[in-house]
């Protein structure tokens, strides 16, 4: 009973991670219909500003925010530059340019930070909580972890239902031509979408990496299982992106602790493989819109 | 015609390397049978993408099936080398099937980051079971040279000679292929998946199959590259080497033969390349062997933002045919087609 309640809450605690990692490619891909597989390397570079503002000031907020903020400009940096000159063109092109911008991501973290394990702190006590004598599998770490995350996307939300920039993010995502016509600035809408889910990375790469240890490849992992949970959900669906996590996490959490795990990846791949075999547009979809 | 032709080709380019294995140095023929291993595996990945349409991120999977195949039959059954080779082709091919199968239902980004998936979650197999695979120390593959040839023949010459020979009949088999009824609908079906489904073509079966030729491919690949490293470990198949593998089909020239050649040679040429001019700026090792890595992204961003036809598109212009037709996949599609597969919101 309490290793079930510890893989329970724990998973949940983990599937809040994949969830934001969820959010910020579902956040694109609404936008512009690209997959953006540098999302794990945007998060781990995001996450050594923070490593290095937190080893230079002491101060663990100000690098947790130095780090957002980084976020937020690394994805209007990169949609701005990398993958605007994409858009129009075959969806092949998009793929390699973000694998392209990915591997560069990872490429310059191992030149300017070199390929160590670093440790990277955390928010607050990662010491596992009891009541009473029963242990709950979670820490104060991971309740924030939870907040920050739910805050997050419920901040969203609220942006993209009752502002007008939310408005138009939403417009932009229905149909760009039309958008364009009403006089919607297409391209900083774009940017704005790449610069939130930029956001949502960095916040999931810091709240992760306390786990994980801070190198060039922290997040490929993470990543993979971040988009597994995209998919669950449906890629078109945020709702489904932060279901879609918290389900994978407890799923794996299960897996993990009862199966061992080493092979977590492998369980998270023949999840994805088995949820896109049933519903390849993902649980939480609408209507399957593919073509053939 | 094309048959004989692509024989022709094969016969002249072999005697070439035959020469040439000759006169190298040990160190330039190893290099060569590394080139040899890249191109079988680029190969396969330049048609998969460039011809079907489709992309993979996890050959370096398919690469590690082949690698693992081949170096537990040679270190259990001690086959002959051909028989191992084939079960190494053997192994990818039947995993890149079922892989293929299960991702049938997937296109574009969705099978993209199910293969991606399995370049990250392959390696920890290795590790699950280390009394099978050797755990991360991995296995060692040794091969040596047929008696015939002499006790002081070169073990590198040797291993050239093998590689290239099955760099070569993998390039006469994927020409042929390419240029087949098979090649043409695996271009229909990339250029309109509709139109060439309504035309009578399975559309899902060919993409299985172009999936499959690929994996095939890259388990040689894999299975060539451990006869020339002596060692298969999970180290040696991450992510990076999928992304190395597809910027080398990239920057080649995507669906191009020749442009799996130039960019193999750029990948085993250039990173050591790379990796010294960081560590003579005062780099250190760790971050100097970082250099290529971040060179694979300008590659892969640069050439598909300026010059998605590769070298191989460069090269045709310069000297080729003035009709030679550029990759009509990577073209710009017309006009307000751009947003096609919205859904409801």
């Amino acid at each position: 009973m309490q290793e079930f309640v510890e893989f329970t809450l724990g998973g949940i605690a983990v599937g809040m991670i994949y969830a934001a990692i969820a959010l910020s490619l579902v956040l694109v891909w609404r936008g512009t219909r690209v997959l953006n597989y540098s999302q794990g390397g945007m998060a781990m570079f995001t996450t050594y500003v923070a490593w290095v503002v937190i080893r230079d000031t002491g101060d663990y907020w100000l690098g947790f925010f130095a780090a957002l903020a980084a976020g937020l400009a690394l994805g209007a940096f990169l949609e701005s530059t990398a993958v605007r000159p994409t858009m129009g063109k075959a969806p092949l092109n998009s793929v390699i340019v973000t694998i392209g911008l990915l591997i560069l991501l990872e490429g310059a973290a191992g030149i300017i930070y070199g390929g160590q394990y670093r440790s990277f702190p955390a928010a607050f006590s990662i010491r596992g909580l009891k009541i009473g004598s029963f242990g709950l599998g979670i820490s104060e770490a991971d309740l924030f972890t939870a907040a920050a995350v739910l805050a997050a996307a419920l901040a969203l939300f609220l942006v993209f239902e009752y502002t007008s920039i939310g408005l138009r993010l939403r417009a932009t995502a229905f149909s760009p031509g039309v958008s364009r016509l009403l006089g919607i600035r297409i391209g900083r809408v774009l940017t704005l979408g790449w610069a939130l889910a930029g956001l949502f990375g960095a916040l999931a790469g810091v709240l992760v990496t306390p786990s994980t240890f801070l190198y060039p490849n922290s997040m490929d992992a993470i990543f993979v299982l971040g988009f597994t949970a995209a998919v669950i959900g449906g890629l078109d669906s945020p709702v489904g992106a932060v279901i879609g996590g918290v389900l994978l996490g407890v799923l794996l959490s299960y897996a993990g602790g009862y199966l061992g795990s080493n092979l977590v990846l492998v369980y998270g791949l023949a999840a994805l493989v088995l949820v896109l075999m049933i519903r390849p547009s993902g649980l939480f979809s609408g209507a399957a819109t593919r073509r053939v | 015609m094309t048959l004989a032709r692509h024989f022709a080709v094969a016969l002249g380019v072999a005697v070439i390397l035959l020469l040439l294995s000759l006169r190298l140095s040990p160190y330039r023929d190893y290099q060569m049978a590394e080139v040899a291993a890249y191109v079988t595996a680029v190969a396969g990945l330049t048609v998969l993408i460039g011809l079907s349409g489709q992309i993979s991120i996890g050959n370096g999977a398919f690469m590690a099936i082949g690698g693992y195949a081949s170096a537990l039959v040679l270190i259990h059954l001690h086959w002959p080398l051909e028989l191992v080779l084939l079960v190494s082709v053997v192994a990818a091919a039947l995993a890149g099937a079922l892989f293929g199968v299960a991702a049938a239902r997937l296109r574009g980004p969705y099978l993209a980051g199910a293969t991606l998936m399995l370049a990250v979650a392959l390696p920890s197999i290795a590790n699950q079971f280390p009394s099978l695979f050797g755990g991360d120390q991995g296995l060692t593959v040794a091969i040596t040279p047929p008696a015939f040839l002499g006790a002081t023949f070169p073990p590198t010459r040797w291993q050239a000679w093998v590689t290239c020979a099955g760099a070569l009949i993998t390039l006469i088999l994927l020409a042929n292929l390419s240029r087949s009824r098979v090649g043409r609908s695996w271009r229909a079906v990339r250029d309109d998946e509709v139109a060439a489904a309504l035309s009578g073509l399975n559309v899902a079966r060919l993409q299985i199959l172009a999936f499959v030729v690929s994996a095939a491919c890259a388990g040689l690949g894999g299975a060539l590259l451990a006869l020339v490293t002596g060692i298969v470990a999970p180290g040696a198949y991450t992510l990076t080497l999928s992304i190395a593998l597809l910027t080398g089909a990239v920057l080649g020239g995507l669906g191009t033969l020749p442009g799996a050649l130039w960019g193999s040679l750029v990948l085993v040429l250039v990173p050591t390349y790379l990796t010294n001019v960081g560590s003579s700026h005062g780099l250190s090792g760790a971050a100097s062997s970082s250099v290529p890595i971040a060179a694979y992204g300008v590659v892969l961003i640069v050439v598909m933002l300026a010059f998605p036809a590769g070298i191989q598109g460069g090269l045709r212009r310069f000297f080729g045919p003035a009709t030679a037709a550029p990759l009509t996949a990577l073209r710009r599609r017309t006009p307000g087609s751009e947003h096609q597969e919205e859904g409801p919101i």
